[in-house]
């Protein structure tokens, strides 16, 4: 039995999906190279051997070698360096996208499922709108409108996957709301914002951080593919999809510049995919001993 | 049960309206004077500003949305093309096809090698070869396809000279791309098979079945994978949903003249009758896609089907859920 505080079981939920969590080797290996990934984007200026933006005509299109790790570009600008910047524009992108969709979302789908009736309709509806588009599609559409730049790849990513959170939110809530616990809190006359963000959402909260965590992955392949197609960052900014599209032209002479930034996408996508996965695994209290 | 297939179809109108509205006010938003594109950048002004009055561009917002939505609903016209001056639905139905039999193609492999994976893994749980397989699925779901295609012309086309890297000129050409996609999407159904075959497996019935002394291959093949193949049958319609829609950056990297890489160009050209045609298309195909899906759920599983029926007294609103 894990210590309860003063807040009571709920703290021993957290406390004991954590242990579950480290018992998992994979998920914390997985942990452990999310928090190097983000402590090199943090640290970019320290770690990176040269500046993503400095032009050497003398060596461009050198293959990997001791002075540079993983080559250099079209420009002589180092690879790895500008990797290394590149991974503070995904995480950022992945990171904050993410965000804007669960708080957008996840409101959506709260008052939704709580109040149901009229309102949950319109806004499922609408839901459902958006989620007939195909999910690229949209978000192409969205960073076509917006022009090109950092803030509105973020609004079109969030926005592409706004209806699936609204969705996994509506969903628990419709599970929680007829708790004898939701009833006890209208009886001594909480308001409905209060049960809402006060009640409902943490115990919701379980799934929305799995589905957090494996979106993110998705909002990191999103935000590369946009900036494959031209339509997120743009160049000199280093960032991996674009990195992969100015690549491109030179891919059946110089293998190295369309490797590399690819690998670092998969080597993110892959750590926060086995961390999700593990979440779950922690989070499902259906495992719970 | 055509009572509810009847409803979701009529169902399926509003969202489509509400795609044409979404699809519409995005393109108008859109940065850039189709105008100019279409004349060029040193075309004089006179003739740009004739040729927004004739395609109607200086009409209000909604006029403008008001009149593109009673030609698509009453004369079933997208308008025509801004740079080919042809009528879209020609256009898009012209490609539609190619991303038809990618995708088709694609599913295909993604449902050999991912069923079969998932049900060999499944059965042999933590074997070496489930290991194996598990982590390669999930190395395949962390891959983005189109930087998996890249990868694939390098190994494939640039350095073994085996396949065409890019174009469309017969069987060849469709090897590397329907092989990139049907892969990558084949992690997610072996997945899906995995984790269904091992709860089925678990279950009386299978006990039962194997009790009675019956062939372990009839009771993977005719007990388990029957039940275990409902949820994944939802993964592959949906799969194949987000494949029409999806395709947009394979056919970008391998210059197949699909529908995707068609709307691509077109947004780029800001020629908006294409891309709210295209985007309809796809929605309107992405919807008849998870409309089957749901169909076919209730063959497989007579006690979906049972909540159809169920669901005419309580109406439509559980049936969205299903």
């Amino acid at each position: 039995m894990s210590k309860r505080n003063k807040k009571g079981l709920k703290k021993g939920f957290w406390h004991d999906a954590w242990h579950r969590l480290k018992k998992n080797k994979s998920a914390m290996f997985a942990l452990i190279t999310l928090v190097a990934l983000i402590i090199c984007a943090i640290l970019a200026d320290y770690i990176a051997p040269y500046q993503y933006d400095l032009q050497d005509y003398n060596h461009t299109f050198e293959f990997p070698s001791k002075q540079h790790l993983l080559g250099t570009d079209n420009f002589g600008r180092d690879m790895l360096s500008r990797i290394i910047y590149g991974s503070r524009i995904s995480l950022l992108v992945g990171f904050s996208s993410i965000i804007a969709a669960i708080i957008f979302g996840g409101l959506l789908g709260a008052v939704s499922g709580y109040y149901g009736g009229k309102v949950d309709n319109i806004l499922m509806r609408a839901m459902d709108i958006l989620m007939a588009i195909p999910g690229m599609l949209l978000a192409i559409s969205l960073a076509a409108a917006l022009k090109p730049g950092l803030f509105n790849l973020v609004i079109a990513i969030a926005i592409a996957d706004i209806p699936g959170y609204a969705r996994v939110v509506r969903a628990s809530v419709l599970t929680i709301k007829d708790q004898e616990y939701i009833e006890a809190a209208q009886c001594i006359g909480a308001s409905d914002s209060r049960i809402i963000f006060r009640h409902i959402i943490p115990n919701c909260l379980a799934p929305i951080i799995v589905q957090a965590t494996l979106g993110m992955a998705g909002a990191i392949l999103s935000a590369s593919a946009l900036s494959f197609l031209g339509l997120g960052i743009q160049p000199p900014t280093p960032e991996w999809g674009s990195m992969l599209s100015s690549a491109r032209q030179y891919i059946r002479t110089y293998w190295h510049m369309t490797t590399f930034p690819g690998v670092a996408i998969m080597i993110t996508i892959f750590a926060l995919n086995v961390l999700g996965d593990g979440l779950r695994d922690a989070l499902d209290p259906r495992l719970k001993n | 049960m055509s009572r509810y297939i009847g409803k979701r179809l009529l169902m399926m109108i509003p969202v489509l309206l509400g795609v044409i509205v979404v699809v519409f006010s995005i393109m108008y938003m859109t940065p850039g004077d189709p105008a100019r594109m279409i004349l060029g950048e040193t075309a004089p002004a006179s003739a740009v500003e004739e040729l927004r009055e004739t395609l109607g561009l200086n009409d209000s917002y909604f006029s403008q949305l008001l009149n593109y939505v009673k030609n698509v609903v009453f004369k079933f016209d997208l308008g025509n093309s801004y740079s080919s001056k042809k009528p879209v639905i020609d256009e898009i139905l012209e490609r539609f096809p190619t991303t038809i039999l990618l995708a088709t193609l694609s599913v295909a492999i993604s449902v050999i090698v991912g069923v079969s994976m998932g049900i060999v893994s499944a059965t042999k749980q933590y074997s070496i070869f489930d290991k194996i397989a598990t982590s390669i699925s999930l190395l395949g779901v962390s891959m983005p396809t189109f930087w998996a295609g890249l990868m694939a012309v390098i190994i494939f086309s640039v350095h073994l000279r085996w396949l065409p890297a890019s174009g469309s000129y017969g069987w060849k050409y469709w090897i590397l791309p329907s092989l990139t996609l049907g892969l990558s999407s084949s992690a997610t159904i072996m997945r899906m098979t995995r984790s269904s075959m091992l709860e089925v497996i678990r279950q009386d019935y299978i006990r039962t079945a194997r009790a009675k002394g019956q062939n372990e291959r009839v009771v993977i093949i005719y007990h388990a994978l029957k039940n275990a193949m409902i949820p994944v049958i939802t993964v592959i319609g949906m799969r194949f949903g987000t494949l029409l829609g999806g395709s947009v950056l394979i056919e970008s990297v391998f210059a197949i003249p699909g529908l995707g890489k068609f709307i691509i160009d077109s947004i780029n050209m800001r020629d908006n009758p294409v891309v709210q045609g295209g985007v309809l298309l796809l929605a309107l195909s992405f919807s008849i896609c998870n409309l089957l899906v749901d169909i076919l759920y209730g063959y497989l599983d007579p006690r979906i089907k049972s909540q159809y029926k169920l669901s005419k007294k309580r109406g439509l609103k559980k049936n969205v859920e299903a």
